[in-house]
């Protein structure tokens, strides 16, 4: 029946694919005359070798499990969102409105009302594309690419106008009120009198999104909204003979992903050391996403192991690039080669291993 | 020349596709210039065989020989150079080209086109009248009908200079007339030498046409034997390795009050074709209504329409009541709140999704239903896993793990997973499409037995089948579409094969009469 | 505006149509073949970079030239291998071609030159410079005081460089090779019904692949012509998203060649007016006109279809409704005016509005209001044989 265990299937092809991918990698290294070795070595020390550093890692992951949530919502119903940055942006804009015009009296409130806005203005921004492709069929991969360049359009504009702090030069919002800044992990260590996590920003919006991949995980597997946009994703003919309405779930599944997407901006502008918006504040996290969905199999637990560890990259990498003359593009050429490995090449991956287990399988039976 | 050499001898073919083992150690001698039946149930292997032929795949063992030269059939390419030509199933033809274009395409003259084209169209010329194959060569294949396609398709076989031609249930899509005159070809052709070999699960056709028939059974080679020497009974037992029960067991039909009325339905589709045309009817509790023709009349659509995901103009009443034909409520969920359950035409394409577990595909389309729900907001995994080991025993689908995808099971126990689904919820109105399409023969008597016994548990039944045999043993009335329309209705013991192939020709009853 | 301004504008317009023309061609292969590519982006990008390091370090732009089309067929090769060998997801394919080009090109460029991801600047004879045709004029003073014919020779026919006499060229020979020749035939038929091709006797994967490599050719050549010919050497994503735009313009063109053209040259006047025009300057009443119709557009469609419509475009409608309403009540206030005052007052249209209008013109392209069309029926599908 089921041609190879489902361990395999889950956990061996990814490994197999990150160790090609890792491979290629060493040969670009190679190629700009870096030792690959040496270069591991600088970045796994500069991703889990201080306490700062492993905080930034666990900070970077944190925005790459919302939007590897994102892009897994909509994988799921078998719709590629590719526009997470663009909604990652809107997400930050719709927090920084909040927390900027409201004087929040303590931060868990400025946390649920930052949250909120952030993931309402995440989903508007992909509200139009999702109804596009709902309604008319427009590609949804071509439409979100076009609304990440128009979000960053409207985040300047809106950073250098309307929300211009006066007398700064730096594009970027004013720093948000004092009483609305969230905890950092370290604060919550310190009680402990532990420094586990040093000066990094990684704080209380962690714990959100693991929030958000249990709730990620109960919505897919648990409820009718889940199994409407499971049975979409697989069979649209099939899920329109069972009376499920396709545009209304394309819309909900893209509106989800849109709003985790915006969640990141919780992170990212709310739970920074100086909490402000900022011009790049998505930095490439939106299509992390895809690598991490990818990678995690679109199942929660995948996407925080998958989100560590490009957590880790990305820390690692700018670590690397830091100490040598290695552009930190380095990690958008391993977040490639992922993405290539485990989405586009998976059959490849896939069968050779598929075909040792049938053989395996046969010989075991022939023994017994 | 009295030891002539076969035209086709294959020794030895056998084909696996993973662990299922299509084609086992098949051996098969075809003389020139007679026509060869191929005979076997859904899923003996025919297609397979033929396809192996064809080069469109690779045999794991075996040998070819072809007027007595042994050749390799890596690709389609050497087939048609061995002088193969094949009609599949399935049309292979460019839709939005030309039928001069998909006759030239792969046996073009040159680099450039003009000449090829020019050339064809004298060719085609040639052809039609030699062969009585008459197709405008500029018509767009799109709108073309079927049998002017099948004609596309053996004029593809012929400009490439086919001495054997393969045509996989070439019969399938036709009306009987357009089947006869498909056979009148074939015997022009086979009086001008060509070999042609017939693959059916139709005992007629190959009691009408063949020279010579083999029979196949589970990926093997049961006999091959002179049409002349058996007849249907004989190879019907050696199609199924045991004596067949033609005729489904049932008592006459109580028909009670009319449970659905329909009332002059009109479909017109995206591209404004015209698919029903004011067709009307009804099915009272405790009867099944069978719907005969040939596939393609409209039969679809109207299921579609009544299973709620086709949009219509007309009246249909359930129960008395209107059923929404456009708007909110024109559903499947609006559908099965109602009382209607639809066993699609199409399992793997509609019914079930092959990538959920068996247990997910017995919620389908039921999935709102409170008992599978645990409370507002999460649904009850574990009350849909034992209802799906439940459905399953009772209608015994093997193996017995709802766990496991639906893709993974055979076409008998998929279609039982849908049937199991559809008739446990009890409905008033139970529509049923192909119930036995890519059925094995097991399988079938069992689903029939079911959708008996749900008749005669006081429901109404709407039943489209293009299997006459399965209409006429099945239903307690007939009614004939062609064309969108309702050519007639007959009880089926007062009719046969030969009237309702008229009327699904599109003869109407005047005429038929 | 002068006669002399609109020729100047249309020579700017074509200048920047024919990197999206010759991406959008060799978007037309590959999907009229059935394969989606999505990473004409990064191949173009590879081939800008690759062309314009080698140009620098042989002082040959040809072969230049030749380098940035290899790399681009490589990686055309690979989205090959990934979607036609292993029949794994094109469009997947495409995005992680376009990140390998984005990071791979500075990294290496980095590693090369060290000069922060760039390839230091051409010299003039590493360069595709203006071809001038005999008989034109050269200098601007000259121009401006031409014919308007002479203006029309010397400043839109003559002066580009090779490469731009080259992509229109394209376009006709696309054309030829699609309708006219057996391999046109072919190409065609195998993104609509590969089965087809496949029982004909004819190799699905060979095609598929030629045309991939083909649609590599062709990005090769618009990477190279923009650091090459545009510019002088490669800087960092200077592709500029023009692979995605392309993408559009091959939608609204409905997968022809001359159609292309057409689309093309449009976006390439969205880019002149972008760069021609960076200032525009509105009334406010003007302003209001435009949203408000607008708006009012979409909701007099939405109101006559489903609820969802009446939903997503009345929300649109009213986001638009109210930034022209924020627009007039700001003007006032900033300018210390009436509100009636306001609406006459002469405002700045924000230039990122104005650089977004490209993407905006996409979508509504996309949208399908502008004519629908439909895709080659086996597009995006790897080709597997029926059972």
């Amino acid at each position: 029946m089921d041609k190879m265990p489902k361990w395999a299937d889950v956990a061996l092809v990814p490994v197999v694919s990150l160790i090609l991918a890792a491979l290629i990698s060493a040969i670009v290294f190679v190629a700009v005359g870096q030792n690959p070795w040496e270069a591991l070595k600088l970045m796994t020390y500069g991703a889990v070798g201080t306490s700062d550093f492993l905080g930034y890692t666990l900070f970077y992951a944190t925005n790459f499990i919302f939007t590897g949530l994102a892009v897994a919502v909509a994988f799921h119903a078998s719709l590629f969102n590719i526009g997470g940055e663009g909604q990652v942006l809107l997400g930050g804009l719709g927090a920084a409105i909040v927390v900027l015009f409201v004087p929040w009296p303590h931060w868990t409130l400025a946390l649920i009302a930052g949250a909120t806005a952030a993931a309402a203005f995440g989903a508007l921004w992909v509200a139009i594309p999702a109804y596009l492709q709902a309604r008319r069929g427009s590609h949804i991969v071509i439409t979100t690419i076009m609304f990440n360049f128009m979000a960053s359009g409207v985040l300047i504009y809106m950073l250098s106008g309307p929300l211009k702090p006066g007398g700064n030069m730096q594009i970027a919002t004013e720093i948000f009120p004092e009483a609305s800044h969230l905890p950092s992990l370290n604060d919550i260590a310190e009680l402990f009198g532990s420094d586990l996590f040093g000066r990094s920003p990684v704080n209380i919006s962690s714990l959100i999104a693991l929030i958000a991949c249990v709730g990620v995980w109960i919505l897919i597997w648990h409820t009718r909204l889940g199994y409407q946009i499971r049975a979409l994703g697989r069979s649209e003919s099939a899920a329109r003979y069972a009376g499920i309405s396709a545009v209304n779930i394309t819309m909900i599944a893209l509106l989800i992903s849109g709003g985790l997407a915006g969640m990141m901006a919780v992170n990212n502008t709310m739970g920074i050391n100086t909490p402000q918006l900022v011009d790049n504040a998505a930095g490439g996290a939106g299509f992390i996403g895809i690598a991490v969905a990818l990678m995690g199999r679109n199942h929660p637990v995948g996407i925080v192991i998958a989100a560590l560890l490009f957590g880790a990259l990305y820390q690692g990498g700018a670590e690397l690039s830091a100490a040598t003359s290695i552009p930190v593009q380095i990690v958008v050429v391993i977040q490639a080669l992922v993405i290539m490995f485990t989405g586009a090449l998976n059959e490849m991956v896939r069968s050779p291993i598929e075909k040792l287990f049938i053989r395996f399988g046969r010989n075991r039976v022939a023994g017994e | 020349m009295n030891d002539m050499s076969p035209a086709i001898e294959l020794v030895g073919i056998s084909k696996a596709f993973g662990p299922v083992q299509a084609n086992k150690d098949i051996s098969i001698r075809v003389m020139p210039g007679t026509i060869h039946g191929i005979i076997g149930e859904n899923g003996a292997g025919k297609s397979t065989l033929m396809s192996i032929l064809y080069g469109f795949y690779k045999a794991d063992a075996g040998e070819i020989y072809i007027a007595g030269q042994k050749i390799q059939i890596p690709d389609s390419q050497a087939a048609i150079a061995a002088g193969i030509g094949m009609v599949f199933q399935h049309f292979k033809l460019v839709q939005n080209f030309s039928v001069l274009e998909n006759v030239v395409l792969g046996a073009e003259d040159g680099a450039l086109l003009r000449p090829s084209l020019a050339k064809a169209r004298k060719q085609l010329k040639t052809l039609a009248e030699e062969y009585e194959l008459h197709v405008d060569p500029d018509a767009i294949i799109e709108d073309l009908g079927v049998g002017m396609q099948q004609r596309v398709e053996i004029l593809k076989a012929l400009y490439r200079h086919a001495d054997i031609l393969i045509l996989d249930e070439p019969t399938g899509v036709l009306t009987p007339p357009e089947a006869d005159q498909l056979f009148r070809i074939l015997g022009r052709l086979k009086t001008e030498g060509k070999t042609i070999i017939l693959i059916t699960h139709k005992l007629r056709e190959i009691m009408d046409i063949t020279d010579t028939v083999s029979v196949m059974r589970r990926g093997e080679m049961d006999s091959t034997v002179r049409t002349s020497m058996t007849n249907p009974a004989d190879l019907a037992e050696r199609m199924v390795g045991r004596k067949v029960l033609l005729r489904v067991d049932k008592t006459l039909a109580k028909p009670k009050q009319v449970v659905i009325e329909v009332r002059d339905l009109n479909i017109t589709d995206e591209k404004g074709v015209h698919r029903l045309k004011g067709v009307s009817f009804n099915v009272r509790a405790g009867e099944i209504l069978g719907i005969a023709g040939v596939s393609g009349n409209g039969q679809s659509e109207l299921l579609e329409v009544l299973g709620g995901y086709g949009k219509a103009t007309g009246e249909i009443l359930m129960n008395g009541v209107p059923l929404d034909l456009t708007g909110a409520h024109s559903d499947g969920q609006s559908r099965r709140a109602r009382g209607i359950a639809h066993v699609p035409e199409d399992r793997q394409h509609d019914g079930l999704i092959m990538d959920f577990s068996a247990s997910e595909n017995t919620a389908f389309g039921y999935h709102h239903d409170p008992e599978y729900q645990r409370n507002t907001l999460l649904m009850d995994n574990a009350a849909i896993l034992r209802d799906a080991q439940g459905k399953m025993e009772r209608f015994d689908v093997r193996p017995l793990n709802p766990l496991l995808s639906a893709k993974n099971f055979s076409g008998g126990n998929q279609q039982k997973i849908v049937v199991a689904r559809e008739i446990e919820r009890d409905p008033d109105l139970l529509l049923v499409g192909q119930p036995t399409r890519g059925v094995d023969i097991g399988a079938i008597e069992f689903i029939h037995q079911q959708i008996v016994a749900l008749r005669d548990a006081g429901k109404a039944i709407l039943l489209v089948s293009v299997e006459l045999d399965e209409i006429l043993g099945l239903s307690d009335r007939i009614a004939v579409m062609f064309d969108g329309q309702i050519m007639g209705e007959r009880l089926p013991e007062n009719t046969n094969e030969k009237e309702l192939g008229l009327l699904m020709a599109g003869v109407t009853d005047g005429e038929a009469a | 505006m002068d006669f002399f301004t609109i020729i100047q504008l249309g020579d700017a317009s074509v200048r920047m149509a024919i990197p999206l023309l010759l991406a959008c061609l060799a978007g037309l292969f590959s999907e009229r073949a059935g394969i989606f590519d999505i990473g004409l982006e990064g191949k173009m990008l590879a081939a800008a970079f690759l062309s314009a390091a080698v140009s620098y370090t042989s002082g040959s732009v040809w072969v230049g030239l030749l380098a940035g089309i290899g790399i681009s067929v490589i990686l055309s090769i690979i989205h090959g291998i990934a979607s036609i060998t292993f029949r794994g997801n094109q469009l997947i394919s495409g995005v992680a071609i376009n990140f390998f080009a984005a990071g791979l090109t500075v990294v290496i460029a980095q590693g090369w030159f060290a000069q922060g991801g760039r390839t230091p600047s051409l010299p003039k004879d590493a360069r595709f410079n203006g071809l001038n045709f005999p008989g034109a004029v050269s200098r601007m003073r000259d121009k401006m005081q031409a014919s308007p014919g002479m203006q029309f020779y010397s400043e839109f026919v003559s002066g580009h460089s090779i490469l731009v006499y080259l992509g229109i060229l394209a376009v006709p020979l696309s054309w030829w090779i699609l309708y006219h020749t057996r391999f046109g035939l072919r190409l065609r038929a195998v993104g609509e019904a590969p089965e087809a091709v496949d029982t004909a006797g004819i190799s699905v994967v060979r095609l598929r692949f030629s045309a991939v490599i083909i649609c590599g050719i062709l990005c090769g050549i618009a990477g190279a012509y923009l650091s090459t010919a545009v510019q002088a050497g490669f800087t960092k994503d200077m592709t500029a998203n023009r692979g995605f735009i392309a993408l559009a313009a091959l939608i609204f063109a409905k997968w022809r060649p001359w159609y292309a053209l057409g689309a093309c040259l449009l976006f390439g006047l969205f880019f002149a007016i972008d760069i021609r025009f960076s200032n525009i300057q509105l009334q406010v009443i003007w302003i209001m006109a435009l949203l408000l119709s607008c708006a009012s557009g979409l909701t007099t469609y939405a109101v006559r279809r489903e609820k969802i419509d009446v939903i997503v475009l009345g929300g649109l409608s009213f986001v638009l409704a109210g930034v022209a309403f924020v627009a007039w009540f700001a003007t006032a206030s900033t300018e210390g005016i009436s509100i009636f005052a306001a609406l006459w007052e002469t405002v700045k249209v924000p230039s990122q509005l104005i650089q977004s209008l490209p993407y905006l013109f996409v979508v509504i392209v996309l949208a399908g209001f502008v004519g629908k069309a439909i895709p080659p029926r086996a597009g995006g599908q790897p080709y597997v044989k029926e059972r």
